[in-house]
């Protein structure tokens, strides 16, 4: 097997969101813009990272029995620390993201990267797993903005090019359930 | 008066599920059957009950006093992880009738967010413990609303002809939407 399939694998192949099909809240609550997508996504990435690095250190120093708890611990921290330096470095998208910076806690996809693959493999396959798993996320994440982004208020990435408004259903809650979905049933139209 | 304001907002308008994104896989993953549908509901009721209580009585006991709010997001998730795995020992114990119906569903309960999320709004929100409570359980209740509707929907779907790439995942987004459409409708009545 290729030394980056690690890498790779989560863009597409494994994708997270059209694939696997996890962590679905911040996917349709943080994409009414393509720009808040991304944003979410690169956070999300930041936590895989730090929590897969870490626990795939710690792992043989956890005890089986409370390791869910302690993962939860670790992954919390670094959901913290991007709580906290969001706040301080770009405060109109900590605005905009809200309660969900905090939610990644339970973005079922971090903790199931550190159940699936970082308690079982190296430090550095871990850490590629985890970029690779967030680039996924974010790529999605950002692809889905994109979309809703330009049905619902005719721009990209805050560049207006029609005047007037979009389909504003699309930057609605409505519009996120609509477009994911057929952004998945097109996602499993490719992969055949 | 503001508490029936808080019930009918919580419910209706910003429905937990389908206005604010909040225990969407929950949403999508046990809401095949009608059943279980409630048995999900009953349990994430009594849990976010629960977890609100505690919470708040951290934040404004513990963390506040001690100047350490910035810990919440790591106090809270323990927390929650803490009680659901007290409640269902205690479940067990008491009541094995319960125990039956809910079981299943309480492991499920850590990684649902509308737990954790109504747990920080009720901060954020700046309520007293029984606004909390109140704004809690209609939160809750809405959730069930919302996986009970979606069961009924779904159990017809299963007889229905779904074209081949809109099978599984895609039509449950897509009836949600539609679902999300409807619920637009309540919005203004509570401001």
């Amino acid at each position: 097997m290729n030394k980056f399939y690690n890498l790779t694998k989560g863009i597409l192949k494994e994708n997270p969101i059209f694939v696997i099909v996890l962590g679905m809240c911040p996917t349709l609550a943080t994409t009414s813009s393509a720009m808040n997508g991304l944003g979410m996504g690169l956070a999300t990435t930041f936590v895989l990272l730090g929590s897969n690095v870490v626990i795939s250190l710690l792992a043989r120093l956890i005890p089986d029995k409370v390791r869910i708890p302690a993962y939860i611990v670790i992954i919390a921290t670094f959901v913290t620390i991007v709580d906290l330096v969001m706040q301080a470095y770009t405060q109109t998208l900590y605005e905009k993201l809200g309660i969900f910076i905090p939610l990644i806690v339970v973005n079922c996809i971090v903790l199931g990267r550190a159940e699936a693959f970082a308690n079982k493999n190296n430090v550095f396959q871990s850490a590629l797993d985890g970029i690779g798993m967030g680039l996924g996320f974010t790529f999605a994440l950002a692809l889905l903005g994109t979309v809703r982004e330009v049905l619902g208020s005719g721009s990209i990435f805050d560049h207006k090019f029609i005047s007037g408004d979009g389909i504003i259903v699309f930057i609605l809650a409505p519009g996120a359930f609509i477009a994911l979905a057929y952004l998945i049933a097109l996602f499993n139209r490719i992969k055949k | 008066m503001e508490y029936i304001l808080i019930i009918i907002a919580a419910i209706f308008v910003n429905n937990v599920v389908l206005a604010q994104f909040l225990g969407i896989c929950p949403f999508i993953g046990v809401s095949n059957k009608i059943e279980t549908s409630m048995g999900m509901a009953g349990a994430v009721t009594f849990v976010i009950v629960l977890a609100t209580i505690v919470t708040f009585l951290l934040q404004h006991y513990v963390l506040n006093p001690l100047g350490i709010a910035y810990m919440q997001t790591i106090v809270f998730i323990l927390v929650i992880a803490a009680l659901v795995q007290m409640v269902e020992i205690i479940l067990k114990k008491l009541s094995p009738v319960l125990y039956q119906a809910l079981g299943i569903f309480l492991p499920l309960i850590t990684t649902n967010c509308a737990v954790l999320g109504v747990a920080i709004l009720v901060i954020k929100k700046n309520y007293n413990l029984l606004e909390g409570v109140v704004f809690g359980a209609a939160t809750a209740i809405g959730f069930g609303l919302a996986l009970i509707i979606m069961a009924g929907i779904r159990e017809q779907l299963a007889l229905s002809n779904v074209p081949k790439g809109m099978r599984g995942v895609p039509i449950v987004l897509l009836t949600a939407g539609i679902l999300a459409l409807a619920f637009m409708g309540f919005a203004g009545i509570v401001k």
